[in-house]
């Protein structure tokens, strides 16, 4: 067996777009979800358990069902429905944006709840309203616990971005079958998104273990 | 200054307190003591309203702390509160812990908080330590800022749940020394506590409490030398 590295470089620039895409709906993804997230996890906080229900049923569904699932629920029910087509980028980024939004609320959720209770009942007692002390005192101190998880989540998001090539959007993994469509061959495209995928998440890991180590001595 | 009728509260079906009636005039001290359990705390935290009452009144200033219409934020600025286990706001240092609440709660210029903060960490003696963050502090310093944070409002009445039983016996003092300084110029407060020789020196009153109820009030040296009832007699032979 002769291993064409020729070939690599040959698709070096698709790969190299893929990137860019893995990298650009990842971060997305993450952006948007920890918005919805945090507004979710707030729902599901309410004390009112009729309220919550919807909060708690979008955790449970996306939690629940596999990515896979989501996407082609998405691509081909839910976008079509809303925009009259299907557009795989939108699809991608929707899903991964409520798959993420769904694990974020629960990090959200453990990180408010992590902090003593103390903490909001002095707060309460020097008169601060709930949102005063939510603002001010249990909030900043819930999202630097919330930085490792959330990262994490990143990672683990990153990864999964890889099931939208099913959908066509142009990322690793489009080209890599892209690449095994063409030249039917199997180690060389799929080598080299794992490599790729393998220097990102090393990559963000250690961005991640600076921050929090930053986190830590403030 | 205070005044609680027949207040009662349970968690669940279990009554903690069972019909509290209690009057605490503007600069008295009233200590509380009682065994575990007794309700101590939280008929401290049914006064600023920590824990919601399930019957009967209390008033603070006149102002019916049971109402729903009663503004209980604007009660709690005038009712500071310390905390065994301090409550400090670790993300912030200890000038910010104590500016924090005048500037959010009262619209306090910062400037003027400042002041005010700086002004009150002299008081506790810690003046030295406004820039630095409270995990770096001892046990004792602790309670003196958390003193100082709940001093910033300028409340009308204090109170402390066992200010000192989370502390080194060596940090004890210099807690109970502010305390003492407070009830000198004239701060009402109620004090939940098992240090003995300070409800002796500097309470006006004690408060025995047992299974619910206040079982037993005097001043300090009738109650501690003249017990009327078993049960305050059974308690102090444990602890005195
Ligand atoms: N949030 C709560 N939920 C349920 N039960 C509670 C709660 N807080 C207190 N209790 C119960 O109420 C009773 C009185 O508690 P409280 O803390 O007022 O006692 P205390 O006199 O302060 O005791 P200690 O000296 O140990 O602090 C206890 O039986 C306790 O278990
Ligand atoms: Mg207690």
């Amino acid at each position: 067996m002769d291993f064409r590295f020729d070939l690599i470089g040959e698709y070096m620039p698709y790969f190299i777009e893929g990137t860019f895409y893995t990298i650009g709906v990842s971060l997305i993804g993450i952006l948007l979800g920890t918005i919805l997230g945090l507004l979710i996890g707030l729902g599901k906080m309410m004390k009112n358990k009729v309220l919550a229900f919807p909060f708690n049923l979008h955790i449970a569904f996306y939690r629940g069902t596999p990515f896979f699932v989501q996407i082609y629920l998405i691509h081909f029910g839910l976008i079509p429905a809303l925009i009259g087509t299907t557009n795989g980028l939108v699809a991608g980024i929707v899903a991964l944006t409520l798959n993420a939004s769904a694990y974020i609320a629960e990090i959200f959720r453990a990180g408010i709840q992590s902090i003593d209770k103390g903490q909001m009942e002095a707060a309460r007692s020097l008169g601060m309203s709930h949102v005063q002390a939510m603002r001010h005192i249990i909030l900043p101190q819930a999202f630097k616990r919330m930085v490792p998880p959330l990262g994490n989540e990143f990672i683990v998001l990153l990864k999964e971005s890889s099931i939208l090539a099913l959908v066509a959007v142009p990322e690793i993994m489009y080209w890599s079958r892209a690449f095994q469509g063409q030249y039917y061959k199997v180690w060389e495209p799929y080598l080299t998104a794992a490599v790729i995928y393998f220097v990102l998440t090393m990559v963000l890991s250690f961005l991640l273990r600076r921050l929090e180590k930053r986190l830590a001595t403030e | 200054m205070i005044k609680v009728e027949n207040l009662k509260k349970h968690f669940g079906n279990n009554e903690v307190l069972k019909d509290i009636s209690v009057s605490i005039n503007p600069k008295e001290v009233v200590v509380v003591i009682g065994p575990s359990g007794s309700g101590k705390s939280t008929f401290l935290r049914c006064l600023n309203l920590l824990e919601t009452v399930t019957g009967g009144h209390v008033y603070i200033g006149g102002v019916d702390l049971t109402d729903k219409k009663t503004n209980i934020n604007k009660v709690r600025t005038e009712v500071g509160m310390v905390f065994q286990q301090f409550n400090l706001f670790p993300h912030k240092t200890v000038l910010q812990n104590i500016m924090l609440a005048p500037m959010t709660v009262k619209n306090v210029q910062q400037e003027k908080a400042k002041q005010k903060a700086l002004e009150l960490l002299r008081k506790v003696g810690l003046e030295d330590k406004a820039e630095v963050y409270p995990d770096s502090l001892s046990g004792g310093q602790k309670q003196r800022v958390a003193i100082a944070r709940a001093l910033a409002m300028e409340p009308k009445i204090m109170l402390f749940d066992e200010p000192t039983s989370a502390l080194d016996p060596e940090m004890v003092g210099e807690v109970l020394e502010v305390m003492k300084q407070l009830a000198k110029e004239g701060m009402t407060m109620v004090v939940v506590t098992h240090e003995m020789g300070f409800a002796r020196e500097v309470g006006d009153r004690v408060l025995f409490m047992d299974g619910g109820y206040i079982v037993e009030e005097n001043v300090p040296k009738e109650l501690f030398e003249n017990p009327q009832q078993e049960r305050t007699k059974s308690f102090l032979s444990k602890v005195l």
